[in-house]
């Protein structure tokens, strides 16, 4: 990333205070906040900005990320802007009301942060805890950087709200929810003129008395997921056109694929969240050795843009996919995906499946600037292959 | 005789799919009637979501949000915190548990809402198992009861839900019973002028999981009021208790007559449910007189 050009909103944040501003700046009426490592200073700043009175929301600290769901679902179903945000097992403890949040159709931002899930205990980057959570029928973005995780949660208030669907943010832990970088701070006018209240069709507490959640037979249970999957199809479009929004009124792009040097390329890196900067680097210094390198960053990957990804790819002689995730019984989850994509389309690249940074380990630059002098011309395996 | 003293709003409407004879419909007439019409309500599975009725249909002009088992505390407390956001602090936030969603799975939630002292008022309808999937033990389940998964009688004793929501000293608990329904509208209109986390435990006996008759629902609720097993009473602060009916009139034995979950106790059986009864009832009197 260029270093952006000094200016009086210029701040020194790391990614999870980046988060938190964010948050502010949205100003939600409602967050359910419990800690756990590495997650913790969101909530500790939301904190320090109300006792402030920076920050104006109903702040409530239940016993449980479980509840924190709970009580976001429940505030978000009567009329609230809400926001969470958790990491790993906090995650996979709301796992049951996941799947309620976007079933009731509520839209809310949560924030993870990406850590490995026990056992054995760790606190490492890797991105199963959310990529496990796929099936939840929640948006899903990944976050490369401080700035992108800001710019991306005021984004993502935009898009939840637009298709009532609830958004999950992530980003890596340390690697950005710990690492400084300097990240310019839109103003609150900017943000409120992106962000505005938009009323809802229905919320609990409206003159209707109508409920919500109530039990109903197969056929209407059927709707809903079809209902579900008609917003989900229109998200990638709110993405782009968010995204396009506050490119014009901050300079900074947000698309949901972001394709770097892929023109012409022969070996193009498909990766998520901090791994892109490594591997931007990576392609800078193939290009430079006269090897035609390209990267392709997914920074949407619920609903996966298909019809883009295969766009991106076809006639790409060899894709290489960098997965900082495990899936046990098939490999890496972004592999997997892709190859679901590009099944059937007339010039696949040949795709290979990296194990690359599981359990948080660096993957340097040479280390991916090796891969695509080994495996470029080769033949694709059918096993994930573990990089060392 | 008791002359009840009731008009009807119309929050709860006929055409519900309550047992024939259950009393939680009645409960639930007099409940949503006291609280009236500014409320959002939060329901859990349970008797009582069924009773609310399955999409799009409702048997109450309330609106509610069915949650899940275990969060009824935590889904009252989004509510509120919600409705406080938009300046309608004053709103109602109505919690409707069952003993499985407030005894068991749903009390690390509920502790934590009572913990913050969220302003809701949760109503417990207390069956004393999971009735609702064909009549299982909870921990609300009383020491000796067949049930589905306690065929011989329950070996422990009902947990102490009173004692241990005291223990977080929220503003007002309360028992009442389908038996005494000027007092249930009472303690309900009671506990909605009460800012902070307020909880009425309902005795609601479950004609096949306790094997009562279908016109015996209510008259079983005022046995177990009368002979003491179910006192009503109030808590107000965590310490100031006091017993709205103060005398214990009748043996055990003609409560547990009423019910086949019952029928298999011997001679013993029951001298030792009147002696925890006993005990239970001495204890509860030496607090209300204590005062604080």
């Amino acid at each position: 990333m260029n270093a952006p050009a000094f200016n009086e909103n210029l701040h020194l944040l790391n990614g999870n205070h980046a988060v938190a501003w964010g948050v502010r700046l949205a100003k939600p009426d409602v967050a359910p906040l419990y800690p756990i490592t590495p997650q913790t200073p969101i909530l500790e700043k939301l904190i320090d900005f109300q006792s402030k009175n920076e920050f104006d929301a109903e702040l409530l600290t239940p016993e449980s990320e479980h509840s924190a769901m709970a009580a976001a679902i429940a505030a978000s179903a009567t009329g609230a802007r809400v926001f969470t945000a958790t990491s790993s097992q906090g995650l996979l403890l709301m796992h049951e009301l996941l799947h309620y949040a976007s079933g009731a159709r509520t839209p809310m931002v949560l924030f993870n942060v990406n850590r490995t899930p026990g056992a054995p205990w760790g606190f490492w980057p890797d991105q199963i805890d959310s990529l496990s959570q796929r099936d939840t029928g929640w948006i899903q973005f990944y976050s490369e950087n401080p700035q992108e995780s800001l710019d991306t949660v005021i984004q993502a208030f935009r898009i939840s709200e637009a298709a009532n669907l609830p958004v999950m943010i992530n980003h890596d832990a340390f690697y950005v929810s710990h690492s400084i970088e300097p990240v310019n701070l839109p103003s609150a006018e900017v943000v409120d003129g992106f962000l505005p209240r938009i009323p809802r069709e229905f919320q609990l507490g409206d003159d209707s008395g109508r409920s919500l959640g109530a039990p109903l037979d197969q056929a209407g249970w059927n709707l809903t997921r079809q209902d579900m999957d008609v917003a989900m199809q229109g998200v990638e479009r709110l993405t782009a056109a968010a995204g396009g929004d506050w490119a014009k009124l901050t300079g900074r792009p947000a698309a949901p694929l972001e394709l770097y040097r892929c023109e012409d390329a022969e070996v193009v890196f498909v990766t998520m969240g901090s791994m892109c900067g490594n591997a931007r680097e990576a392609v800078d210094r193939l290009r430079e050795n006269g090897i035609a390198a390209g990267l392709l960053k997914v920074r949407l990957f619920r609903p996966l843009p298909a019809e883009a990804l295969r766009e991106a790819l076809a006639g790409v002689p060899c894709a290489i996919v960098l997965d900082r995730n495990y899936s046990p019984g098939t490999g890496g989850v972004l592999h997997q995906e892709l190859k679901a994509v590009l099944f059937g389309i007339e010039t696949p690249p040949r795709l290979h499946g990296m194990l690359a940074g599981v359990g948080g380990v660096n993957v340097p630059v040479e280390t991916i600037e090796k891969l695509a002098a080994e495996y470029r011309n080769a033949a694709p395996s059918a096993q994930p292959i573990w990089v060392e | 005789m008791e002359k009840i003293d009731y008009r009807d709003e119309g929050r709860f409407c006929s055409g519900h799919v309550a047992c024939a004879g259950c009393a939680e419909a009645i409960s639930m007439r007099v409940i949503l009637n006291a609280v009236g019409e500014d409320t959002v309500g939060v329901i859990v599975p349970s008797c009582t979501a069924v009773i609310l009725g399955g999409y799009p249909m409702s048997s109450t002009k309330t609106s509610f949000i069915h949650g899940t088992l275990e969060s009824a505390g935590a889904f009252a407390s989004g509510v509120k915190r919600a409705l406080r956001a938009q300046g309608r602090d004053d709103t109602t936030v109505l919690c409707l548990a069952g003993d499985g969603g407030t005894y068991d799975i749903g009390l690390q939630s509920l502790s934590s809402a009572a913990e913050r002292n969220e302003d809701i008022l949760y109503i417990c309808f207390d069956n004393e198992g999971y009735m609702n999937t064909g009549g299982q033990k909870s921990s609300s389940t009383p020491h000796k009861a067949a049930t589905g998964s306690t065929p011989l009688g329950k070996p422990t004793r009902k947990k102490n839900m009173i004692e241990i929501l005291a223990a977080h000293r929220i503003p007002y608990i309360a028992t009442t019973s389908p038996s005494h329904l000027s007092d249930m509208a009472a303690k309900v209109k009671k506990a909605k002028s009460i800012r902070g986390t307020k909880v009425i435990f309902v005795l609601i006996p479950c004609l096949p999981g306790w094997g009562v008759a279908e016109n015996a629902a209510v008259k079983t609720a005022r046995l177990g009021v009368e002979a003491g097993v179910f006192p009503l009473i109030e808590v107000e602060g965590g310490v100031k208790y006091s017993l709205t009916v103060d005398q214990k009139t009748r043996r055990i034995d003609d409560y547990l007559g009423e019910q086949k979950r019952y029928n298999h106790l011997s001679d013993e059986d029951r001298r030792e449910l009147q002696e925890e009864v006993d005990d239970t009832w001495a204890r509860l009197l030496a607090r209300a007189e204590a005062g604080e």
